[in-house]
């Protein structure tokens, strides 16, 4: 990587520069010849530890891995591993640092990430630790909208759901507050509110509103990124069952947005994006998904020869 | 301190803390684990101080603090004074600052954090004005408030 980064572990250790240097990487990827792509990871070793279960941040780093011709190992299921049998996380990380050139690990305990990198002597890219970061999520979001609008300075993002437990939206909004003159808008049920904290750190150099109203901000939206209300962040059943259709999109929506529109979300989605949006132009999420594996592929081919 | 205030000092050799946010000495002696002093420890809660309106002090005998309790207590009460004392006299006079970094200082409050998880030594970052404490690895922050009741 130009940068001094050496792991990829939170959206806060990315400047501008970094976050820009790895979107031109991944534009660089999606052009390259899949023979020569072939070629850059060869003779590499990359573990992909997923001690908590996951489908696509998998898949696709496994996917960007082989597609540049490195070999994984690894386990996607942490009952299989030895933390099941009480090994601490950098005695596991340690020993797999002895076996590969870089370590792709999932975890649900938050920090897990900051500690791998911490112990191990190879590259960490963190794929998600508990409800603290993605920042692999993040930087594909990021590569989605400078892909579709040519920049990401100056639009208007909306997000929409779960704004307080829903983590790709936290690194989103301090990803964005990096970037020149974004507005934000953010739309939630009064109990899904974004943190204070974050909304307070970012307004700065962010323009925000809040509202529980979708409709209220529709029209200035060029970017609407939804997230699933997740039910396992709920003790309370009810509270979810009361709260979990609060917002239902489908291409009704599209009679008041401006021309460009486009919705996003992480995915998956259970009933708050309908299927009838996903044969309009406004639905970016599976091209979203997509953007996984070159933006993936950028982040491991900058860090194949990092030296800790 | 003037010479009016030393002649009130009741130890011969030992540190007192001055200028202490009134009410904070009772969470010094916890800090400093001196709830159960072996040696005499007086306390002062709420005096007069000319500074701060209201202070409290802490005079312990026979103590000179590790640069580690003196950051612990630079995070509750910077600004506070840590005189040391030998013969009835002060040797060394310095102000407390809060510290930039509270390392081991103070336990992440976040249950689901690695560091609480596998009983890691602490690492936090400090902010100041207002006061809060970023977790280095679940990047959690913690308040003022918070960190009163976290540090270990």
């Amino acid at each position: 990587m130009e940068s001094k980064l050496t792991d990829v572990v939170s959206i806060s250790d990315f400047s501008r520069k970094d976050i820009e240097a790895v979107l031109k990487e991944a534009a660089r990827m999606e052009k390259m010849p899949l023979s020569e792509k072939a070629k850059l990871l060869e003779g590499k070793v990359v573990a992909s530890l997923f001690f908590e279960p996951s489908t696509r941040t998998r898949l696709s780093f496994e996917t960007a891995i082989q597609t540049l011709g490195g070999r994984v190992i690894g386990f996607s299921n942490a009952k299989v591993s030895s933390t099941k049998k009480g090994e601490t996380l950098s005695d596991t990380i340690t020993m797999v640092a002895g076996y590969a050139d870089l370590i792709v690990m999932r975890h649900s305990i938050e920090g897990a990430a900051r500690r791998a990198a911490e112990t191990s002597s190879k590259p960490v890219l963190n794929g998600g630790d508990g409800a603290n970061q993605h920042p692999t999520q993040t930087l594909l979001d990021l590569y989605t909208i400078q892909k579709q609008f040519g920049k990401i300075d100056g639009l208007t993002i909306g997000m929409l759901g779960d704004l307080k437990y829903g983590r790709t939206v936290h690194s989103l909004l301090y990803a964005l507050s990096k970037f020149k003159d974004v507005k934000v808008r953010l739309i939630a049920p009064e109990s899904l509110k974004m943190p204070n904290q974050m909304v307070e750190e970012t307004k700065s150099t962010i323009g925000i509103k809040e509202t529980e109203n979708v409709n209220e901000f529709l029209p200035e939206l060029d970017v609407l990124y939804v997230t699933r209300i997740q039910k396992e962040r709920f003790v309370d059943e009810f509270e979810y069952e009361q709260i979990k259709n609060v917002y239902i999109l489908g291409k009704e929506i599209l009679k008041s947005t401006k021309k460009g529109f486009r919705v996003m979300h992480p995915l998956p989605r259970i009933n708050e994006i309908k299927t009838d949006l996903d044969s309009t132009d406004a639905a970016l999420y599976f091209e979203q998904a997509k953007n996984g594996v070159p933006v993936r592929q950028a982040l491991l081919n900058m860090l194949k020869d990092v030296k800790k | 301190m003037n010479r009016d205030d030393i002649r009130l000092i009741p130890i011969a050799n030992g540190t007192v803390l001055d200028h202490l946010p009134a009410g904070s000495a009772l969470k010094i002696l916890e800090i400093l684990d001196l709830e159960k002093p072996e040696e005499a420890v007086t306390v002062a809660i709420n005096t007069e101080s000319k500074r701060s309106g209201k202070k409290d002090l802490v005079f312990i005998e026979g103590k000179e603090l590790s640069p580690e309790e003196t950051d612990k207590i630079g995070l509750i009460a910077a600004g506070a004074t840590v005189n040391l004392i030998e013969n009835s006299k002060v040797k060394k006079k310095e102000e407390i600052v809060m510290p930039d970094h509270a390392d081991g200082l103070i336990k992440c409050m976040n249950p689901k954090c690695i560091s609480t998880v596998e009983n890691l030594n602490s690492k936090f970052s400090i902010s100041k004005k207002p006061l809060k404490a970023k977790c280095f690895y679940c990047e959690k922050q913690m308040s003022e408030s918070e960190i009163f009741n976290a540090i270990r």
